[in-house]
């Protein structure tokens, strides 16, 4: 009964101007202008950017969840701009509003419609990750990856500590450096560990993101498209300095990688052979051995590190 | 259950008669909060004194080693706290009733057969009262000094992040700082609705005197205080430095600042499941006759699916805290990957119960939204089963999504895609909400009160906060927003846009009903206007912050992108002072001019409007007969809602259907 009575009350011969079709008509073009701008003039420049494949995936993601999202919020936002406008209070008018309980074909519309999209994103989701071209989208797979990218890829070990990014090259002796150098063009796989606490490796530019856990080795690849800087930030809190645990890495050509790996490879050579071998995941206790490894070669400073504990370098 | 109107017997074990007279003894040999201050500071001291022998302070620490392997001052302060929580709850009385039932002398009742509260004075609100209108002031008077508190450290956070290069705090003191805003609100915010809006109105809203355990009730606001002092203790002891999630192992690293931290958290995870528990029982088993399911306000669907996740999710909480106070205090290994143990374990522990939290947060929000909406646009609530499927369905799929948190953590990809599906769908039941907000407003006539434009700016918040959550359960997304601004952008809109603005509207629109008085409405239009205008200011900008890479809780950040930070802290100082007016408006209508309010100020037709403002001592002089659903505006002859003086006949008719239904069965 209240649902003919819904009927009644909203039933286009009942009088009176088509709400509906007005909404629909202010909606329409704002949806199509917001979508327009997003998809052409703000979306070649949307986050992360296009310096890697990963990066570009992720901001083709982003694109088409703003082209997706502005015409829903568009809706709602002038749905209730119009009810604060057409349908507000007017002075002296004591009557209740008409008594609508439900309508079964606009509830059925909005949960289909929303079930749509929602699915469509999640469909769309998995494909942006397990396209092989995509390789995992960047972010951190674990110790087991099931999305790689063809070919060998270069690999480059993250070990990260309170609170300091370190990078080492087993392809090349296994040299570790502060220096995070990548070629371009070709795929690279990041090991990301940590020797102490929870952090996370995230390259910006690059859109890669793996959590840096002790004990495990996290596996996120991607592949440079351009040269340029890259900003690596610590994006797990892993304590008092958290927020000054970040560095800059560079992109580089091939010619001018393998150059500098050569030449850090025989310039390190002494303290690689006192470092730990190189492993996937290492043993959190082994750092202060390193350090007395360190001072008995000669190698470091007085107090015996090998990275001197000044205070974080401002940005 | 038989619904009585006169009890036949007095409850009680040892056949208890009512107290005829009031307890003679003066208010300061009563247990009240000085009692309980002395207790807990008593406890305190005991239990680190017995810690300190523990851990061989005064020499026996030759039998403990793994105790003694431990920082110094883990198991004097842990302990201290355990018995520290003892003595305050020992101070207050908590524990009297229990004792006089296990020497079998009477509990005290009174003619309704109710455990005997006061009913007048102020005294009683510094007291264990069992009467649930108390209890939920007390807790609307906690929240809102919760709520103020950790917004103070919010500020402080804010003042340090005007400058990339200039610091305010040491990195020591804003990782603290950072910790206590973050674990305070996420913490106690947890009940900000359910605590004093859901104990208060909930036995009024389903027409019942009481609510089913009153001991508990008042137990579980009690716990409160004591959570929130411990939790502002770890100042005291050095802070903790991993913010309110408390990963191990940096947990497991930290001084003694994270035990507070532990015992805090596990704490109100306790006060949680007890006020949930009650919840429950109360709405299903103290619905007066006539009140159907079908006829429930949609605020109570709301608390009793919010409840229901306290139940089930905050147990797993008080276990995760139990095992990180294990690894810190007798070296346990359960997040220590080199002993055998595992980081990732409480990592999914926690958000096992971390994401049911944030609907926790969310749906209390929904619910008082959901109920102020028509009375407001004098329309029915639109497809009423579609706003409570909304509720049950967050409520039930939120126990099935939170390995988003953890995407890009080392978890098998393989789960990935699937909590990615997980998550992508429960934004369709949240939809229902605005699907049955959309058809109130259609034809509405709607009326712009404070509590309106609270619950407007709530949805326009929401709608916000909440597609911004579909971006970041896009697993390819979600590999540069994780760990960003983005993120707390998008929790910021949705905990403090959604539940905040839907806690302010559901206060001004209660505090008649809760205190007779009215807040002043000037100031209130004033709060509203300054608060959504701040706070979009302060929290749309942070959407960008995080996309161009500022990573979460950080004290530098790239100089590019100081501007946008020195436009949202000084928004959010505008967003503290609006608060601030909220408070003045509290404190000033409440304690100096209280302007009158009684009756029904905006002719609603829920059920606790049909009694006077504030309520009688009982609530309702008999149980009511529900006579239609609450939200039939415009309808033609509509029945009232309730029979509040049912004649005899039909009450215990009701009584004896209900109890032939039950034999046939």
């Amino acid at each position: 009964m209240a649902a003919s009575v819904a009927e009644d009350a909203q039933g286009p011969g009942s009088g009176g101007p088509n709400h509906g079709l007005r909404i629909f008509l202010i909606w329409l073009p704002i949806a199509v202008a917001a979508d327009l701008l997003l998809y052409f003039v703000y979306g070649p420049h949307m986050p992360p950017g296009k310096m890697s494949n990963t990066a570009a995936s992720q901001q083709f993601d982003i694109k088409v969840m703003s082209v997706l999202a502005a015409p829903v919020m568009a809706f709602v936002l002038v749905f209730m701009a119009y009810s604060v406008i057409v349908w507000r209070h007017r002075e002296g008018d004591e009557e209740d509003g008409p008594p609508i309980f439900g309508h079964a074909r606009i509830q059925a519309t909005w949960i289909t419609v929303t079930a749509v999209i929602v699915l469509f994103l999640a469909g769309f989701g998995t494909y942006e990750l397990a396209w092989p071209g995509f390789a995992g989208a960047g972010a951190g797979e674990g110790p087991a990856p099931i999305w790689k990218p063809d070919g060998t890829p270069l690999q480059v070990q993250v070990i990260a500590q309170q609170w300091r990014f370190t990078y080492r090259y087993p392809q090349f002796g296994g040299f570790e450096t502060t220096a995070l150098m990548l070629p371009v063009g070709e795929p690279i796989q990041f090991n990301v560990t940590s020797l102490d606490v929870i952090h996370s490796f995230w390259a910006y530019q690059l859109g890669v993101k793996a959590d840096a856990n002790p004990g495990v080795n996290n596996v996120a690849y991607t592949t440079a498209q351009q040269t340029g800087t890259v900003t690596v930030r610590c994006a797990e809190l892993c304590g008092l300095w958290h927020g000054a645990m970040f560095n800059f890495g560079k992109v580089v050509s091939v010619a001018a990688f393998k150059a500098w790996a050569d030449k850090t490879e025989v310039q390190l050579a002494s303290v690689t052979k006192i470092l730990p071998p190189y492993a996937t995941t290492y043993d959190p206790t082994v750092v202060p051995q390193i350090n007395k490894a360190m001072a008995k070669a000669g190698i470091g400073g007085a107090n015996g590190y090998y990275y001197p504990p000044n205070d974080p370098v401002q940005p | 259950m038989a619904i009585e109107t006169q009890p036949d017997r007095a409850q009680g074990a040892g056949g208890g008669q009512p107290l005829t007279g009031s307890s003679a003894r003066p208010w300061w040999r009563r247990p009240a909060i000085h009692t309980a201050i002395a207790g807990a500071v008593i406890g305190y001291v005991l239990g680190h004194l017995l810690g300190d022998y523990l851990t061989g302070a005064t020499g026996a620490a030759n039998q403990y080693p793994n105790i003694a392997l431990s920082d110094s001052e883990d198991w004097p302060i842990t302990l201290g706290y355990v018995f520290a929580i003892v003595g305050w709850l020992a101070g207050l009385g908590v524990f009297n009733d229990i004792f006089r039932q296990m020497i079998g002398r009477p509990n005290h009742v009174n003619g309704n057969g109710l455990p005997e509260h006061e009913t007048s004075g102020l005294a009683r609100y510094f007291r264990y009262s069992l009467d649930h209108k108390v209890v939920g002031i007390q807790y609307l008077v906690g929240m809102i000094i919760y709520f103020c508190t950790a917004g103070l450290f919010a500020m402080a956070i804010r003042t340090e992040l005007l400058s990339p290069v200039n610091h305010v705090f040491t990195s020591q003191v804003y990782v603290e700082i950072v910790g206590e805003h973050g674990t305070m609100m996420m913490m106690l915010m947890s009940s900000v609705i359910l605590g004093p809006f859901g104990n208060y109105l909930i036995p009024l809203m389903i027409g019942a005197k009481r609510v089913a355990f009153p001991r508990i009730e008042a137990l579980s606001f009690w716990l409160t205080p004591m959570a929130f002092l411990i939790l502002l203790s770890a100042l005291l002891l050095g802070g903790f430095p991993f913010g309110w999630t408390g990963y191990a192992p940096l947990s497991i690293q930290s001084t003694v600042g994270a035990d507070a931290y532990a015992m805090a958290f596990g704490l109100m995870g306790i006060s949680m499941i007890l006020a949930g528990f009650n919840i429950i029982v109360t709405v299903i088993c103290y619905r007066a006759p006539g009140m159907r399911w079908s006829r429930l306000p949609m605020f109570v669907w709301a608390m009793t699916t919010t409840s229901f996740l306290m139940v089930l999710a905050a147990p797993v909480l008080v276990g995760g805290m139990y095992m990180l106070l294990m690894d810190r205090n007798a070296q346990t290994a359960f997040f220590v990957d080199r002993l055998g143990g595992s980081s990732y374990l409480y990592e999914n522990l926690f958000w096992f119960f971390g994401h049911p939290e944030v609907y926790i947060l969310a749906l209390p929000g929904f619910g008082i939204v959901s109920e102020i909406i028509p009375v407001m646009c004098r329309k029915p609530l639109f497809a009423y089963k579609v706003a409570g499927a909304g509720m049950v369905g967050v409520g039930l799929l939120s126990f099935f999504v939170w390995q988003h948190h953890l995407f890009d953590s080392g978890i098998n990809p393989d789960m990935r895609p699937l909590f990615m599906l997980t998550t992508e769908l429960i934004s369709i039941p949240t939809g229902f909400i605005y699907l049955v907000a959309l058809g109130t407003f259609w034809k509405a006539k709607i009326r712009f009160t404070v509590p309106m434009l609270f619950a407007l700016g709530m949805y326009f918040n929401f709608l916000i906060g909440g597609v911004s959550g579909v971006f970041l359960s896009d697993v390819p997304a979600d590999t540069t927003e994780h760990g960003s601004f983005f993120v707390m952008a998008h929790f910021h809109y949705t905990i403090m846009g959604g539940l905040i603005f839907a806690f302010m509207a559901g206060l001004y629109y209660w505090l008649p009903k809760m205190m007779g008085i009215k807040l002043n409405t000037t100031l209130g239009k004033w709060q509203f206007w300054t608060m959504f205008i701040a706070f979009n200011s302060t929290f749309l900008p942070l959407f960008a912050v995080g996309m161009a890479g500022q990573p979460r809780r950080v004290f530098e950040y790239a100089l590019n992108l100081q501007p946008l930070n020195v436009w949202v802290s000084i928004s959010s100082f505008v967003l503290g002072f609006s608060i601030l007016l909220f408070v003045i408006n509290f404190v000033w209508s409440a304690v100096f001019v209280r302007e009158r309010e009684t009756g029904n100020p905006w002719n609603s037709r829920g059920l606790e409007w049909q009694v006077a403002s504030p309520p009688p001592a009982d609530n309702f002089d008999q149980i009511p007969v529900v006579l239609s659903g609450p939200y039939d505006y415009g309808v033609k002859d509509a029945q009232p809602v309730a029979d509040l003086h049912p004649p005899a006949g039909v009450l215990s008719a009701a009584i004896s259907q209900s109890a032939a239904i039950r034999a046939e069965a």
